[in-house]
């Protein structure tokens, strides 16, 4: 069953487990496969208890549905960890100088390095960012850099995620499910733990004060769009287990040239906003007049030096899939080293001749929308019917601009715990880094995500994957 | 020249207003041509929040509307030494060039500014300054000016089909004109001393269009010339609504009466 093109994370072949594995495979061989289905099972209550579910964008029926989570923990070695978090920090430093200098003097598209078009013709541009310095430089707060393996040293960086970074709600509690329901295998083995997430989070705001804060501890609130919002959960949870304000925009307002929060006891200001609205709706003074979710006067507060945004607006310029492209050269221009961690080759559908060579190739390449996330509206060439490949072929030469494309990479695999036994699975891994002024700090783990059918390559959770618990080994 | 400015601007409503946010850009900047003598602004009705530079620099000022007033006066008023510069600006700010040269949903190019530009496209080729001249008047020619006939919020395309509207149009049809021609062109709002009125009806508007070898240059479509020690300049953008000396957002359905009092004198 297990095709041996994927990198099995778990086997070493004949048999034998790979190093990070041994002592997992060692304990596994003496648990009776259907006491582990049944905990399998309770796992699942476990998280229909504590509510942790997700909703699907363009689905009407079962709109909250829970993400299927999986017993057999995802293991990664201290030492291949830390080449993962050398390879991040260097990327998520670059990424970094990388907006400052877009929004600053714009030495890259001086030195033509990368082309103006490429900024000019990106929306996530915001000019209203042009000539000011967020907060202790920073702007992107939180990342969530999605990782791939297909080899025993081979990672690549799929995604950088230097918007909005979902999920680690999922790496929190999936740990939190591991510990209860098998507390000895975290005696036996040393896996490095991910709970204190929350506390980091919020020293790391909490070192980005705004500039006119002359208190001693900034108040950090989480804005959340609302309870219809596909992440409310992770919201609510994140401003519970770090101590911070959820609010809406119903309960906020500019008062005294601040933004504050309407409380019992009258307003109280807000330094650091960890915001899960868009750019386009935070602000309908600034930004779409029609936005019900934002807070009016916020980015004007925000220039004036009397609140935090995280991340930054206008960061999502970074998470471009053109630009993507040049995350190689983005790396060596702002750090003078060669990238740690590859890039996979990527296509441009702009440029003709990798157009023709796109559409010659498709039924064997994965194409993206420039500006999508999540899966949606994504062609996995070698999982596509006939009818899909020429529909998408349609999209392609419409609008070429729209797409880039990359080839099928062999993603390795974790097992799964299937009513047969263990079934290598393809996976990715979302670690999640928080940026504070002169630190960069990785939770050791994150989130494994898992493509729960047999073959497939997308481990989306809007396109039927599950989670697994991501253990950092502390040898 | 030395300009004495008075520019009250009251804001009525039918009834009490809980919430509204004034964004203003009515403080005149020091720059090429002018410096500012004296400057204050009075806000009553309203109470400041912050100020701050803009990208485009900007001065902003955020004032609140005080709960449950009827009433928002703003008046701004100073002295400014001009001198006259023919309109040429030349270079500066932290924007980027290729910011202005994409157009807005304001001065998106349709057919009708299409057309206007195709006329000057000769022009343009041999000198690129005697090309804008040409398409300034154009515009002029296209879009007569004529109160009353265009809002706020009328397109560049509206107003080139009408064939009439006020400064502000006639700015936007240069300005989608300009950038459909591939040259970064922007939004200026300011005052302008109308020689034998000392009271003025609004404030004014032109386009600045940038030049090779010049930087920016002011074309003022309505009074067919550059700029010159009469002018103002005192915001910019890349379409009416960046530049715009008020920028609201109100809750509650008041019906809004707005009263502009504006004096330019030497």
């Amino acid at each position: 069953m297990t095709e041996n093109r994927f990198f099995n994370e778990m086997e070493a072949g004949g048999g034998a487990a790979r190093a990070p594995y041994a002592g997992y495979a060692q304990w596994f061989s003496g648990e009776d496969p259907r006491d582990l289905l049944r905990k399998s099972a309770e796992a699942e209550t476990f998280f229909r208890r504590i509510g942790i579910t997700f909703n699907v964008y363009g689905q009407k029926e079962a709109q909250e549905r829970l993400i299927p989570f999986d017993i057999v923990p995802r293991i990664i070695s201290g030492s291949e960890w830390r080449l993962l978090e050398k390879g991040i920090e260097q990327r998520v430093r670059a990424l970094n100088a990388f907006l400052a200098d877009i929004y600053g003097t714009q030495e890259i598209l001086r030195s033509r390095r990368l082309p103006e078009e490429l900024i000019a013709r990106n929306e996530a541009f915001l000019p209203q960012m042009v000539g000011m310095v967020p907060p202790g430089g920073v702007y992107t707060h939180i990342v969530g850099t999605d990782l791939v393996r297909t080899g025993e040293n081979e990672f690549y960086v799929l995604e950088d995620n230097a918007r909005t970074p979902s999920g680690v709600s999922y790496m929190l509690e999936n740990r939190e499910t591991m510990l209860q329901m098998f507390p000895e295998l975290f005696t036996k083995m040393k896996v490095r733990p991910v709970s204190s997430y929350p506390a980091e989070l919020r020293r790391s705001l909490s070192e980005c004060a705004p500039p006119n804060f002359d208190g001693s501890k900034p108040c950090v609130a989480i804005l959340t769009p609302g309870i219809h919002n596909s992440a409310y959960f992770e919201h609510s949870f994140l401003a519970d287990q770090m101590g911070a304000e959820l609010v809406e925009s119903s309960d906020l307002k500019v008062v005294d040239g601040k933004v504050q929060m309407r409380t019992t006891k009258g307003y109280k200001p807000i330094d650091v906003v960890y915001r899960r609205v868009d750019d386009d709706y935070l602000d309908p003074l600034t930004f779409n007049p029609e936005s019900m979710l934002g807070v009016p006067g916020i980015m004007d507060v925000y220039r004036a030096g009397n609140i935090t945004i995280a991340n930054a607006p206008g960061t999502g310029i970074a998470d471009d899939k053109a630009l993507y492209s040049y995350m190689p050269d983005i790396v060596e221009f702002y750090t003078g080293e060669k990238a740690i961690l590859k890039n996979v080759p990527t296509w441009r559908c702009s440029e003709e001749d990798s157009l023709k060579y796109v559409l010659d190739n498709l039924k064997d390449l994965v194409v993206k929308e420039v500006h999508g996330s999540g899966g949606y509206g994504m062609l996995v060439g070698p999982a596509a019917s006939k009818k899909e490949l020429s529909d998408f072929e349609a999209k392609l030469r419409a609008k070429p601009g729209n797409y880039v494309a990359q080839p099928t990479l062999a993603l390795s695999t974790v097992p799964i715990m299937t009513k047969k036994g263990l079934a290598p699975r393809h996976v990715d891994l979302r670690p999640y880094v928080l940026v504070s002024p002169g630190r960069v700090h990785i939770t050791p783990g994150g989130l494994t995500r898992v493509a729960l059918k047999e073959g497939s390559l997308v481990v989306n959770s809007s396109q039927g994957g599950g989670t697994k618990d991501t253990w950092v080994l502390g040898d | 020249m030395r300009l004495m400015i008075s520019h009250t601007t009251t804001y009525s409503y039918d009834r009490p207003v809980d919430y509204a946010l004034l964004q203003l850009r009515l403080s005149p900047r020091n720059g090429p041509g002018q410096s500012v003598i004296s400057w204050q602004s009075l806000v009553s009705g309203a109470t400041p929040q912050v100020a701050y530079q803009d990208h485009f620099r900007n001065a902003v000022e955020l004032v609140q509307m005080d709960e449950g007033g009827q009433t928002v006066t703003i008046t701004s008023q100073g002295e400014v030494e001009t001198e006259n510069l023919n309109g040429v600006i030349g270079t500066g700010g932290k924007v980027p060039l290729w910011i202005y040269r994409g157009a807005t949903p304001v001065t998106t190019a349709g057919p009708t500014v299409r057309r206007i530009a195709a006329g000057a496209k000769e022009a343009l080729a041999e000198n690129t300054l005697a090309g804008i001249h040409q398409l300034s008047s154009l515009v002029g020619e296209a879009v007569r000016y004529e109160k009353g006939t265009t809002h706020v919020a009328t397109t560049a395309e509206e107003a080139a089909q009408a064939g009439q509207g006020v400064c502000q149009d006639q700015a936007h049809v240069l300005i989608a004109a300009a950038r459909h021609l591939g040259l970064p062109a922007r939004y200026v709002s300011g005052y302008l001393l109308l020689e034998g009125q000392t009271q003025q009806e609004a404030g004014h508007g032109w386009a600045e269009v940038w030049i090779d070898g010049l930087g920016w240059v002011g074309f003022d479509v309505s009074n067919e010339i550059c700029p010159d020690d009469r002018y103002v300049r005192v915001a910019l953008g890349r379409d009416y609504s960046e530049a715009a000396p008020v920028r609201g957002l109100r809750q509650g359905d008041a019906t809004e009466e707005l009263c502009v009092s504006l004096q330019v004198q030497q």
